[in-house]
């Protein structure tokens, strides 16, 4: 039994339908319990006071939305290079999601900046990186609805999340090198190891990237089962009017 | 390839419209930036190199869509297609045309334009130097959007939406390099950048703007 059998539609949806209550009660239990742990059951920074809880938010959902494109990138080589339809349909249905992620990102980072830094928005690489990766969210799901022809939506589509990945890449680099962060780095470098968080928020913390992780799983799933349904639908349109 | 290189010239000198009309875009945007942010000499000085680099790029945009949608509505690309030069060698083509009529002119034009926006004497010859290195990749790259948009009716929005974020590393470049030389600063790392950017592009977008192309006509 190999991970392509699922490449099947059917077999695909069996299995999401099977797993997807299982994963909304754990990603809300996750978000849930992160989220309430984190604001009210951590203290208070003692220099940026309870500003810092906008943490659980903003590191889960920034997380999830540079993710998001990854795995659009990775479903967008799997339907380039297998052409199986879910795939295609597993990045188109990801897409959203991501913007919204990046969305909440941008805003919760901004909500949190206002007091911190004095500012909404400043020119930082890491804020004018994720600005960008938002662009290209808006350009991939424009591109999808812009052309009729699923088959061909999906090639192009995947194509421009290649071509784009390197692009992002390169204009975080280049945003490194035009201007000087005021975005702290992280605190939680998985190479080293070595956190400088207390165990008291770093918990909470990752119970909330665990079910903003989930949730993101769940919601794409989701999705996926509705393109897959709106595609077959389409189907038996077609038949339809071809009999009558 | 060369006969494809002039029929692409003549086409874009002799149809009218697609020549020219980028340098009138550009000497419109030029002209509109002291009216938007005021006429102070010391102002306008600081921004004119980035203000410069930004209507090179709209201009740039602006002459996409003609790029490869004329081509496609009389069928001469399905030609390309199957004729026996390579696409990726036929799109290269396309991309240098693009660039001879939009591009070169551009680079031509921006110092006149600089004079207007009191650009500093020492901004004058990166300037050029950085627009002659920076838009051959705007060129390649928006080949590669003209080509993802070429079968969609009124893509001309989407073909902006698609492109401008491609455009970001070497605009930051492009434009950090000529405001480094007009500050008279060493422009000499952006610069090295920006040409690697483009020598990049020029290598590996044709392959993305081929297989794109091939997908979109099949």
């Amino acid at each position: 039994m190999s991970i392509w059998s699922y490449a099947n539609p059917v077999k695909f949806l069996a299995l999401s339908t099977k797993v997807q209550p299982f994963l909304w009660v754990a990603a809300a239990g996750c978000v849930i319990v992160g989220l309430i742990w984190g604001f009210f059951g951590t203290p208070d920074d003692f220099r940026q006071g309870s500003t810092v809880k906008i943490i659980y938010l903003h590191v889960p959902s920034a997380l999830m939305a540079i993710n998001a494109w990854f795995m659009m990138l990775i479903t967008s080589l799997i339907w380039l290079i297998r052409r199986h339809h879910v795939s295609a349909l597993a990045a188109k249905a990801a897409a959203p999601v991501g913007l919204v992620m990046t969305l909440i990102a941008l805003i919760t980072g901004a909500i949190w900046g206002q007091p911190m830094w004095g500012t909404w928005w400043a020119w930082d690489p890491r804020l004018t990186s994720f600005l960008i990766l938002f662009l290209f969210y808006l350009g991939y799901i424009a591109l999808w609805e812009a052309i009729e022809d699923p088959d061909t939506a999906a090639d192009l589509t995947s194509i421009l999340c290649l071509v784009g990945s390197v692009f992002a890449v390169l204009s975080r680099y280049a945003v490194q090198f035009w201007n000087q962060g005021l975005h702290q780095g992280t605190s939680i470098p998985v190479a080293t190891g070595e956190r400088s968080v207390s165990d008291v928020f770093w918990y909470p913390l990752l119970t909330s990237m665990v079910g903003f992780g989930l949730l993101f799983l769940a919601l794409v799933l989701y999705r996926t089962g509705t393109e897959i349904r709106l595609r077959r639908a389409q189907a038996l349109r077609v038949r339809a009017e071809r009999e009558l | 390839m060369i006969a494809l290189l002039m029929r692409d010239l003549r086409l874009a000198f002799r149809a009218g419209g697609g020549f020219g009309l980028g340098l009138a875009f550009f000497l419109i945007v030029t002209t509109l930036v002291p009216f938007s942010v005021g006429p102070q000499p010391a102002l306008l000085s600081t921004i004119a190199a980035g203000v410069l680099w930004l209507g090179a790029l709209l201009a740039c945009l602006l002459s996409l869509d003609r790029l490869l949608a004329l081509d496609y509505e009389d069928g001469t690309l399905d030609l390309l297609l199957t004729a026996p030069l390579p696409l990726e060698a036929a799109v290269s083509v396309k991309a240098l045309a693009h660039w001879i009529t939009t591009g070169l002119p551009l680079v031509l034009a921006a110092p006149v334009l600089g004079v207007l926006l009191n650009l500093p004497g020492a901004g004058y010859g990166w300037l050029v130097i950085s627009l002659a290195i920076g838009t051959p990749a705007l060129s390649v790259i928006g080949t590669f959007g003209a080509a993802l948009t070429v079968g969609i009716k009124r893509g001309g929005l989407l073909l902006s939406l698609l492109v401008l974020p491609l455009y970001v590393p070497t605009l930051i470049f492009g434009a950090e390099a000529a405001r480094r030389g007009a500050a008279g600063l060493d422009p000499a790392t952006p610069l090295l950048m920006l040409a690697g950017i483009t020598l990049a592009t020029i290598a590996l977008m044709p392959f993305a703007s081929a297989a794109v192309l091939r997908m979109g006509l099949r």
